[in-house]
C-alpha cells in the first residue's frame, strides 16, 4: 500500500503509515491529485527524525533540535491527501536529507506550493524546478538564518513604466501586520506579493513546551483570535480522540453551535467592513451593529465575546440550558429581521453592486491550482466544506450539510456567500435548540494522550478548512504539533484577485477575503 | 430614501449612553474577588495555564490572566470573578489582585504623567499596532468605536498615520519579526507620546511569555502609560480605562 486511509479525527499508530523512497512518494501523492478535484492536500509537513527516536524528555529534545547543526539528522515528510468523495485521508511518508536537492511536487502541481517553502525555510531542503522557493514566515527556528524578514526577495519590475507599492507591515486600520508589494501600471494592479511572517509567535513550538492540558487549551484558543471557536475544537476533538476518549452528544451540540455562531458573527462583520471600503456607511453602521448581539450571546453563554473559555476537552463549564437555548431564538428572531431588510437593501443597490461586480475575481482553474479551501473555493464553483466532506462533531450524525456554492469568484460572490452562509447557519442552530440534549457531567474522566501515535483533525470554521496533526512520542507527550489555517492556502488566492484591477480597489478585495495574518504565521 | 429611514429607524437606539456604569449581559468575567478561605493552595497554583495564581497571599495578576475562569470553576469559594469591567492600571502591581481585596482597580491620578491629561484631555489620537495580536483584541477595539460604544464622543480616535498620532496601542506579545515595526511606528509619533498595551499578551506575554519567537525589549526602552487587561480587553475595559487616564469623567 503507498499510503494509510483514515477519516477525520482517527489515531493510528505513526509506524503504521508506509514510507516510500521520495520518487515514489513524489510520484503517488501528485498522482492522486492529478484531474482529481475532490482531491486536496490538507497538510504536509516535516520533523527531524532523530528528534523524536531519542525518546528523552520534550525539553532536551527541544535543546537538541535548537543545536541541530551538530546532528545530521533527517527530515520524515508526512502528506495528507483528503478525498472528499471517500471521506478518507490518504496518509503517506518519505524521509529525506536536508543537504541532497530534491525534485518538487509543486512544478507538478501548485497545491504543495506553500508546504514546500515551508520545507525549505524550516529544514534547508533544496528543491529542483520549485518556481518560488522564498520564505514563508521566517520563523524562529528556520534554517537559513542569514535571511531576515527585513530582506525578503521580492519579485521586482525593473521597468521605466511600472512602479511598485509598497504597504506594511503595520496598515492603516487597527488590523494585523503584513507587507504588501503590488506592482502597477499606472493605477492597474499587474502583480501583488503579499510577504507575511511579521506575526510568528513560535506556537507549534509552543505545543512542545507546554505539559498541561491547560496550556495547550489556551494556546489553540490564541491561534486566531477570530477563529477561537474552529481552532479551538479542532484541537479538543483531536486531543479526545488522541486519548480514546468519545464525547458525549451534550459536547458535539455545543461545539457545534458555538462553530455556527462564530461564522454568523464574523460574516456578519465582514459585511459590515466591505460596506465600509465601498463607503455605504449605511451598511457599515447596521451589520457593524447585528455583530454584537451574536458576540454579546456568546458572552452570555460563556463569559467573553469571543468564546475563549467556553470549549474544553472532555468536558465544559458552560453546559447549555433551555433558557439559554430560548434566548438564543429571541435573539435570532430580532437578527433576521434587520438583516434581512437591510440585506435587501444593499443587494439591491446599484452604486453598490456596481462596486461588487466583477472585482476581484479568481476563476475555478485559478482556485483548483492554488488549492484553496472553505470560502475561498466555494466562491469560485469548488465545493470543498469540512461539514459534508469530513464531518466531524453533529455534522453528518445531528443533520447532512449543504455547502452553498457561488460561480463568479468576485468580491459580489463572496458577499453573497456569506449572505447565505448565515442564513443557513441561523436555520442550523433554530434545528438545533429544538431539540438541546441533557447535559450530563461524566465523573473523573482521564484524557491521557495513547504513545507514538499520529492523529489528524479537521474542521470547516467561517474562513474554511482548519487542519491540526499531532504525533505523540513514546512517552505519550506531544512530538509534533502542526496547525493549519485556511489562510495559508487563500492568502495566494487574494494576490491572484487583485491583478488587473484598480490599487484602489484593494481593500475590498482583502476584506472580502478576510484572511488571518496570525492564522498563518502562527 | 424612504426605505433608508425606515432601516434607520428599526435600529431603534444602539448607542450606551453611560460608558462609566453600563452592565454587560448575561455573565462576564471581569475583576476576580479572592476570599480568606482555606483551599488546597498548590492545586489552585497548578492549575492556572499562564502562571497568573502565586500564594503566599494568594494573588492574581491580571497582566498574566487569561480569564479563561477555571480558577472560580474548581474553587468557587475561594475565587469569583465579577462583572467588573474597570480593570485598566496605570502602575503594574495594581493589576494584581490579592485575597480579601475588595476594591476596585483604578488608575493612579498621581502616577499619570504629566502633560499627558493636560495635552490629551480634550483629544487624543491613537496608532495601533499589532505585534502578534491573535486579532481578538484588534476586533475589540474597532468595536470601540461602532455605533453601541461609540468612543470618538470623547474625542479619542484611532488614526491611520503614527505622525498623526498622540501615542501608540500595542496588542500581542511582541513577536521578534514585528519588534522593529513597532520601533520604528514609535519613534515617528511625535513627542510627547503615550504607550497603551491592552491585553494579557502585550501586558506579560500571555501563554507565548516563553515563546523563543519573541522580543520585548521594546517595553524595557520605554514607559508605558497604561495597561488594559483582558483576552481579550473588552471595550468598556479600553474605554473606561482611557477615560480615567485622561480623567474625563
Amino acid at each position: 500500500m503507498k499510503y494509510i486511509s483514515i477519516s477525520n479525527n482517527q489515531a493510528v499508530s505513526l509506524d503504521s503509515i508506509p514510507e516510500l523512497p521520495y520518487e515514489e512518494f513524489l510520484e503517488s501523492n501528485v498522482g492522486m491529485l492529478t484531474d482529481s478535484p475532490e482531491r486536496h492536500c490538507v497538510n504536509y509537513f516535516g520533523f527531524w527524525t532523530g528528534v523524536y527516536s531519542s525518546g528523552g524528555p520534550v525539553e532536551d529534545q527541544y535543546e537538541e533540535n535548537k543545536n541541530r547543526k551538530e546532528y545530521s539528522e533527517n527530515v520524515k515528510l508526512i502528506c495528507c491527501i483528503a478525498d472528499d468523495k471517500t471521506h478518507q485521508i490518504y496518509v503517506s511518508s518519505a524521509t529525506v536529507a536536508p543537504e541532497v536537492v530534491y525534485e518538487s511536487f509543486t512544478a507538478r502541481n501548485h497545491n504543495f506550493e506553500k508546504y514546500e517553502r515551508e520545507m525549505h525555510e524550516t529544514f534547508g531542503i533544496q528543491y529542483n524546478n520549485h518556481p518560488w522557493l522564498k520564505p514563508v514566515r521566517y520563523s524562529h527556528d528556520r534554517a537559513g538564518k542569514a535571511e531576515t524578514i527585513e530582506n525578503y526577495p521580492f519579485f521586482g519590475a525593473n521597468s521605466h513604466e511600472l512602479h511598485e507599492v509598497g504597504v506594511g507591515p503595520i496598515h492603516a486600520g487597527i488590523i494585523e501586520p503584513g507587507h504588501f508589494r503590488f506592482i502597477c501600471n499606472g493605477e492597474q494592479i499587474m502583480h501583488l506579493e503579499i510577504q507575511l511572517g511579521y506575526q510568528h509567535r513560535g506556537i507549534e513550538q509552543l505545543f512542545l513546551q507546554k505539559k498541561k492540558l491547560a496550556e495547550l487549551t489556551t494556546l489553540a484558543e490564541n491561534i486566531a483570535g477570530d477563529t477561537t471557536v474552529g481552532h479551538t475544537i479542532a484541537f479538543v476533538n483531536l486531543w479526545e480522540s488522541l486519548c480514546g476518549y468519545r464525547p458525549g452528544r451534550s459536547l458535539h451540540f455545543s461545539r457545534t453551535l458555538a462553530l455556527e455562531l462564530e461564522r454568523i458573527a464574523i460574516h456578519t462583520g465582514d459585511m459590515s467592513a466591505v460596506c465600509a471600503d465601498i463607503g455605504y456607511q449605511l451598511g457599515n453602521s447596521v451589520y457593524g451593529r447585528l455583530r454584537t448581539p451574536i458576540i454579546n450571546f456568546l458572552q452570555e453563554w460563556g463569559g467573553n465575546r469571543l468564546a475563549k473559555g467556553l470549549i474544553r476537552a472532555g468536558r465544559t463549564n458552560f453546559p447549555f440550558s433551555r433558557k439559554l437555548g430560548a434566548r438564543l431564538a429571541s435573539i435570532l428572531d430580532e437578527f433576521e429581521l434587520d438583516f434581512n431588510e437591510m440585506t435587501s437593501k444593499f443587494f439591491k443597490l446599484p452604486s453598490a453592486l456596481s462596486r461588487l461586480e466583477k472585482t476581484g475575481v479568481v476563476t475555478y482553474g485559478q482556485v483548483l491550482e492554488i488549492g484553496t479551501v472553505g470560502m475561498a473555493a466555494r466562491m469560485s464553483g469548488l465545493n470543498r466544506d469540512i461539514r459534508s466532506s469530513h464531518p466531524f462533531n453533529l455534522f453528518g450524525e445531528g443533520f447532512t450539510h449543504e455547502p452553498v456554492i457561488k460561480h463568479h469568484g468576485d468580491v459580489y460572490a463572496r458577499v453573497r456567500l456569506r449572505r447565505d452562509e448565515i442564513h443557513q447557519s441561523i436555520g442550523y442552530i433554530r434545528k438545533m435548540i429544538a431539540d438541546i440534549p441533557e447535559f450530563t457531567e461524566v465523573a473523573g474522566v482521564k484524557l491521557n494522550p495513547q504513545r507514538n501515535m499520529f492523529i489528524l483533525s479537521l474542521v470547516e470554521g467561517w474562513r474554511g478548512e482548519i487542519c491540526h496533526c499531532a504525533i505523540t512520542d513514546n512517552e505519550g507527550s506531544l512530538g509534533l504539533y502542526k496547525i493549519k489555517d485556511p489562510s495559508f492556502h487563500n492568502w495566494m488566492a487574494l494576490a491572484q484577485a487583485v491583478r488587473n484591477n484598480g490599487i484602489s480597489d484593494f481593500p475590498i478585495c482583502n476584506k472580502s477575503f478576510n484572511l488571518s495574518y496570525c492564522g498563518h504565521d502562527l | 430614501m424612504f426605505e433608508n429611514i425606515k432601516i434607520w429607524w428599526h435600529q431603534g437606539k444602539q448607542y450606551i449612553p453611560d460608558v462609566t456604569n453600563a452592565k454587560l449581559p448575561g455573565i462576564f468575567r471581569g475583576r476576580p474577588v479572592i476570599t480568606r478561605s482555606g483551599v488546597d493552595e498548590a492545586a489552585l497554583v497548578e492549575l492556572c495555564p499562564t502562571g497568573a495564581i502565586t500564594r503566599n497571599p494568594v494573588c492574581i495578576d491580571l497582566g498574566k490572566c487569561t480569564f479563561c475562569g477555571e480558577c472560580a470553576f474548581r474553587f468557587p469559594e475561594k475565587i469569583s470573578f465579577t462583572s467588573d469591567y474597570k480593570l485598566s492600571a496605570n502602575v503594574r502591581e495594581h493589576l494584581v489582585v490579592k485575597e480579601g481585596d475588595d476594591k476596585g482597580i483604578v488608575v493612579e491620578p498621581s502616577k499619570v504623567r504629566k502633560g499627558v491629561r493636560s495635552l490629551f484631555g480634550q483629544s487624543l489620537k491613537l496608532r495601533q499596532v499589532s505585534a502578534g495580536g491573535d486579532n481578538s483584541c484588534e476586533l475589540e477595539l474597532n468595536a470601540c468605536n461602532n455605533v453601541q460604544f461609540d468612543m470618538s464622543r470623547f474625542g479619542i480616535d484611532f488614526v491611520a498615520s503614527p505622525r498623526h498620532a498622540d501615542g501608540v496601542v500595542i496588542t500581542g506579545p511582541i513577536t521578534a519579526n514585528m519588534a522593529g515595526p513597532l520601533e520604528i511606528c514609535y519613534n515617528a509619533v511625535p513627542d510627547p507620546k503615550i504607550v497603551i498595551l491592552v491585553g494579557t499578551d502585550a501586558i506579560s506575554g500571555g501563554i507565548f511569555a516563553d515563546s523563543p519567537a519573541l522580543d520585548r525589549d521594546f517595553l524595557t526602552k520605554y514607559p508605558v502609560d497604561l495597561y488594559v487587561p483582558g483576552n481579550p480587553a473588552h471595550p468598556l475595559t479600553f474605554i473606561n480605562g482611557v477615560l480615567d487616564m485622561l480623567k474625563k469623567q
